[in-house]
């Protein structure tokens, strides 16, 4: 690994953070499950980010494809069974606001 | 290097707005134009594979799908909407602080690298790795999406009606 590789990599590195702090803080704080959802899709393109980069760094970025589109694959699946979870519960509570959603409370 | 810094600040920034805007829809809008700008990100960074990957699905389908759902899921009243958004600032406030705090740590800290140091593989093959190196991706990919067929269809499925 050369130095202009690691200056790169050392560039890309603070954004890889701050889209992970952007996507927890949108889970953490929001009350819409639809924004919940979104805050989780920030967060895998953080991870995205992140693998691509450290392919092009070490210069495996055959293999970075690789994963990264399997990432992908998997966040569609994820994302379109967690939105069918969202519209049944809409379906059943008539709103998404997670406050609202308390028929397992004890 | 500059250009690319830009193209970073650029995305840092689309995602901010997707958190921090009012409506779903340009929510969904936001995080199409971030999974855009990482596209671009991606093709700078050699690879196009899964740049192109990233333009279609993430940017295409799942945009759609977010779409369709905020489009589906019932409006609320205007009262609710003025609510809900005054909640919202209230409580996204101190996303920006956050992001200010952690920019200047990371600026304060000034980390230097350390990581161990691995020489490049030459002449690497996208379709190589896929299909002869990593097989059981493929497996699982498949596996993966049969699960979530399989969820979906369990999600919508209808009661039978009584004859």
């Amino acid at each position: 690994m050369n130095s202009e590789a690691l200056q790169l990599f050392w560039s890309f590195g603070p954004f890889v953070i701050l889209l992970s702090v952007i996507g927890i803080y949108c889970i953490l704080v929001t009350y819409n499950l639809i924004r919940a959802l979104i805050g989780v899709e920030i967060l895998i393109k953080a991870v995205t980010l992140l693998i691509i980069v450290v392919g092009h760094v070490t210069g495996h970025t055959a293999l970075a494809q690789a994963l990264v589109i399997t990432l992908i694959v998997i966040e569609v699946v994820v994302i379109a069974v967690a939105v069918g979870i969202v519209l049944g519960l809409h379906h059943h509570h008539d709103s998404l606001d997670i406050r609202k959603l308390r028929n397992l409370k004890g | 290097m500059t250009i690319d810094i830009i193209i970073l600040i650029i995305l840092t920034l689309a995602a901010l707005w997707t958190v921090m805007t009012n409506t779903l829809l340009f929510a969904a809008i936001g995080l199409a134009l971030t999974s855009a700008v990482l596209t671009i990100v991606m093709f700078r960074l050699n690879s196009p594979l899964a740049a192109v990957f990233e333009l279609s699905v993430c940017a295409g389908l799942i945009s759609v799908v977010f779409i369709s759902v905020t489009t589906m899921t019932q409006p609320q009243s205007h009262q609710e909407v003025a609510q809900h958004n005054r909640d919202r600032l209230g409580r996204f406030k101190f996303l920006p602080l956050i992001i200010i705090l952690v920019v200047l740590t990371l600026v304060i800290l000034n980390l230097k690298p350390t990581p161990p140091l691995t020489i490049p593989e030459a002449g690497e093959d996208v379709r190589n790795i896929i299909w002869n190196q990593r097989p059981f991706d493929l497996i699982g990919q498949v596996l993966i999406l049969l699960a979530g067929v399989f969820g979906v269809v369990i999600l919508f499925k209808e009661k039978p009606k009584d004859e």
